[in-house]
């Protein structure tokens, strides 16, 4: 018999090791299925590396891919803080990233001084709309919110078709369903000549260090912690937990929000039904990973995009199927959370005895 | 009587990391015999008997049994199932009854085949209604445990545990939820089955019913056995020296002049969980410098009451007047800033948020306060200074201000609590259960700091379902059954009980 008991204590060793061995956990069962197609295994993860950090292209690349991933991050970490299982940051990316081609495509030629807070303004509005109302259905009706959010994915998505077909669609865009384009004084400015690096990355960076002041040293903070650990003491103690649930809604809409904006109006300039390759869910698994921590978010989003780019630049080195990088991912993934859970309990084993005498 | 003892403890030690909850344990228990097992929270009494039951693997020691055909033998440790087989029986603390099923059916729950097809339902009637007329135990058969009463629903687990043949009897704090007429009955049905040949162990820290329903007297104290007495050998001071290790008095008001009413409810109507639950047209004063004490069983509208007072619970009907203002659209934050102060009755669930610090715990009432925060951010400083002040002014002792509050002991949390509501110097205080769980060190102090607070003039509502400790501390003594209050002048145990259980005296 086996019991698994939760640890008292957490050495420092464990706290760092832990991450460490389940990093290099993962490459070793990897191994195996890149062995079986065939590829060399340190030659591989050779090129991952190379991949990643090899040169100030490829850490470009993967600061670009990181940056969607802190937005739709902290989106979740700020949710599951208050205990709202915020599943939809997925359909809120797509209704920014919506509200910025809406306008900054054209129906306010104006300075950019001025378009680009709006279509930050607008694109964050919208995507707190959309977390908003599920974090309103549940308060009012006891609509379970992951269930609700996670619906409005799709029905947003269909909803997002619909205007790629019909209202947004490029009127000079060869009659594929994408929209204009933005305009070139509303596109958030790259950080580097020839690279696809953009200023969104420096307002993830931003949006981090604010929520991790905010949530150490602020009442609405403070407030938030006590509404997601004990909502009935919260609630005793006069704390208004329906004002602090939608607050934490709406910020988590907004920051998902941030991701389209910052997609759209960063790196492609125009919107299409495959801007996210799932940014939103994996957000979930980011702020997961990070323990729910914002400075941590930015570090684990790093993590997820150096695997996603170094696995994705590996299997064009090697000429093995693109499937491996996404096996690559899922290990580290799993082996990173297994990881998390062997530092929060220990398995005992459970001697039996006894008998006659 | 004293014979060869039928079970037998023999130096049984259980750690929980760095705690010993239990140190080199002996224990024998006699057939025929009521052993009462004494000791404060957290003296080792719940962890004895689990190990006894098999839900806990001893680390050291041995349990000995006579079998079912008389002999001795030792009993296969850490394994509910061998604990069952050799006639052990345990009736927990809160039940585990399946409210949708009637007593029949819960009695046979876990007893039955799975593999029959046909249920021997008539047999098995039969048997529970010998049984009945054996020990007494009387409840309807045919009606959904959910509707029965606590008293009931009490007995059908003894009887469940009969109905397996036990020999040997555990009950945990089987008096917790009765009337002390209940509770009365309840033990002379238990003595009856005794002269049958039943044993029992009966955890308890109510020394009366200890001295008033044992043959012997065991007593625990952090984890080792400190005595055991003949019970006719005993008496109260003793018991509880043996039980705290030194001399500890639980403190008792002194008679007091009270001032003009500060707080009036008039014909307050409120919904709770059930309808015996529910306030039905409650008046209620409190005055300036009293202990207004709520007895009776719960669940007879005290949570509703508690609620209504401490704002979590907007009333159907009837007002609500501090210090002659009418009180409208009342919420938590509100008797707060109005000065009333809440002892909440489950004191980890709405009194702390145990992965917050003891630091921050102490502020959540008062976030608004300019003292903690300007312009919505902490001014942390003045938060660890006034934790620091609190801590001390308290004695509360735990690993530090900004640990968790979860790792504060129960009556350490208690105090976190205190000292939040007392620092704020409420008008009135809400105590619900305010000793529930603590041991009689962190008890009698609570009780100190609430007759302290009468003296500096707070109006203290306090509901207990401890007769003893209302009798101890109130000025004025208000039943409350079915959802209604009734006052009395009686000082008199059995005339309150007899209002307790709804019959007027």
């Amino acid at each position: 018999m086996i019991r698994i008991e939760a640890r008292e204590t957490l050495s420092i060793y464990w706290k760092l090791g832990l991450p460490l061995m389940s990093a290099l956990l993962a490459l070793l069962l990897a191994s195996l299925p890149l062995n079986l197609a065939g590829a060399p295994i340190l030659e591989s993860y050779k090129q991952m590396v190379i991949g990643v950090l090899g040169s100030k292209f490829a850490i470009s690349e993967m600061l670009t891919r990181a940056t969607p991933l802190i937005f739709t991050g902290l989106a979740a970490t700020l949710a599951f803080r208050a205990k709202l299982w915020n599943i939809g940051a997925e359909g809120q990316l797509y209704l920014g990233a919506m509200a910025a081609v809406s306008v900054g495509t054209g129906v306010f030629d104006i300075s950019g001084l001025i378009l680009v807070p709006l279509i930050i303004f607008c694109g964050c509005a919208i995507g707190a709309a959309g977390m908003v109302l599920p974090a309103t259905l549940k308060i009012r009706y006891g609509a379970d919110e992951v269930v609700t959010t996670l619906l409005l994915n799709f029905i947003i998505i269909i909803f997002l078709q619909y205007m790629l077909e019909g209202p947004l669609k490029d009127p000079m865009g060869l009659g594929w369903p994408q929209s204009s384009p933005i305009l070139d004084q509303g596109m958030l400015p790259p950080l580097m000549d020839r690279m696809r690096i953009h200023f969104g990355f420096i307002i993830a960076i931003f949006c981090a260090a604010v929520a991790h002041f905010m949530l150490i040293r602020s009442i609405w903070g403070l407030k938030l912690k006590a509404v997601g650990e004990n909502m009935s003491a919260a609630k005793h103690a006069g704390i208004p937990v329906n004002q602090s649930l939608i607050t934490a809604a709406a910020i988590s809409g907004a920051l998902a929000g941030l991701a389209g904006v910052s997609e759209v109006a960063g790196l492609k300039g125009y919107l299409t039904a495959d801007l996210s390759p799932g940014f939103g869910y994996t957000g979930i698994v980011v702020a997961m990973l990070a323990g729910l921590s914002p400075l941590g978010v930015v570090i684990s989003a790093l993590f997820i995009a150096s695997v996603f780019v170094g696995a994705d630049s590996m299997s064009r080195a090697m000429g093995v199927s693109s499937y491996l990088a996404d096996l690559v991912v899922a290990t580290a993934l799993l082996c990173v959370l297994i990881g998390g859970f062997v530092s929060r309990y220990k398995i005992v084993r459970i001697a039996k005895n006894g008998g006659k005498n | 009587m004293k014979s060869d003892p039928i079970l037998s403890l023999k130096n049984l030690s259980k750690r929980f990391g760095t705690i010993k909850a239990n140190e080199n344990i002996s224990l024998d228990l006699y057939r025929g015999e009521i052993l009462a097992l004494l000791g404060e929270n957290g003296a080792g009494k719940t962890t004895l008997m689990n190990m006894l039951f098999g839900h806990y693997m001893p680390d050291a020691g041995k349990i000995e049994v006579t079998n079912a055909s008389g002999e001795f033998i030792n009993l296969a440790l850490g394994n509910p199932k061998a604990s069952i087989a050799a006639g052990i029986g345990m009736v927990h603390q809160h039940f585990t009854l399946a409210e949708n099923l009637d007593a029949i059916d819960n009695i046979l729950l876990g007893s039955e085949p799975l593999n029959q097809l046909r249920r021997r339902r008539k047999i098995a009637e039969n048997k529970i209604i010998s049984l009945m007329q054996e020990s007494g135990l009387v409840t309807p058969l045919d009606i959904a445990v959910g509707q029965l009463t606590v008293g009931e629903r009490q007995r059908i687990e003894i009887l469940k545990a009969l109905y397996r043949n036990v020999r040997i009897l555990i009950l945990d704090e089987p008096t917790a939820v009765l009337t002390p007429q209940e509770a009365d009955s309840l033990f002379k049905n238990i003595k009856g089955m005794t002269s049958h040949g039943l044993s029992v162990i009966f955890i308890s820290h109510k020394l009366r019913e200890v001295l008033a329903y044992s043959n012997r007297i065991t007593v625990l104290r952090q984890g080792k056995n400190v005595g055991e007495i003949a019970t006719s050998d005993a008496n109260e001071k003793k018991i509880a020296e043996l039980m705290v290790g030194s001399e500890t008095t639980l403190p008792r008001r002194q008679p007091a002049s009270t001032g003009k009413p500060i707080l009036k409810l008039e014909g307050v109507s409120a919904l709770g969980r059930g309808l015996r639950d529910s306030l039905k047209n409650v008046n209620l004063t409190v005055m300036r410098g009293e202990i207004l004490g709520i007895a009776g069983v719960s669940g007879n509208g005290q949570a509703a009451l508690a609620a209504v007072l401490s704002g979590m619970t907007i009333p159907e009907m009837g007002t609500m007047t501090l210090n002659d203002e009418k009180l409208g659209n009342l919420d938590p934050a509100k008797m707060v800033s109005k000065g009333i102060g809440r002892i909440p009755e489950d004191r980890h669930r709405d009194g702390i948020i145990g992965s917050m610090s003891v630091a921050e715990n102490m502020i959540i009432e008062g976030l608004s306060d300019p003292t903690f925060q300007t312009n919505g951010f902490l001014k942390r400083e003045h938060i660890a200074a006034h934790a620091r002040n609190l801590s001390d002014e308290y004695d509360i002792r735990g690993p530090g201000i900004s640990a968790p509050a979860q790792l504060l002991s129960g009556g350490n949390i208690q105090k976190l609590i205190l000292a939040r509501v007392f620092h704020n110097k409420p008008k009135i205080i809400l105590a619900n259960q305010p000793t529930r769980g603590l041991d009689m060190g962190a008890a009698a102090d609570v009780a100190r700091r609430l007759i302290d607070a009468r003296s500096r003039g707070s109006g203290i509502i306090l509901i207990s379902e401890d007769l003893d400790e209302i009798l101890r501390l109130a000025d004025r003594i208000l039943v409350m059954h079915d959802g209604k209050l009734t006052e009395t002048q009686t000082r008199d145990r059995a005339t309150l009980g007899l209002l307790m259980a709804g019959q007027a005296a």
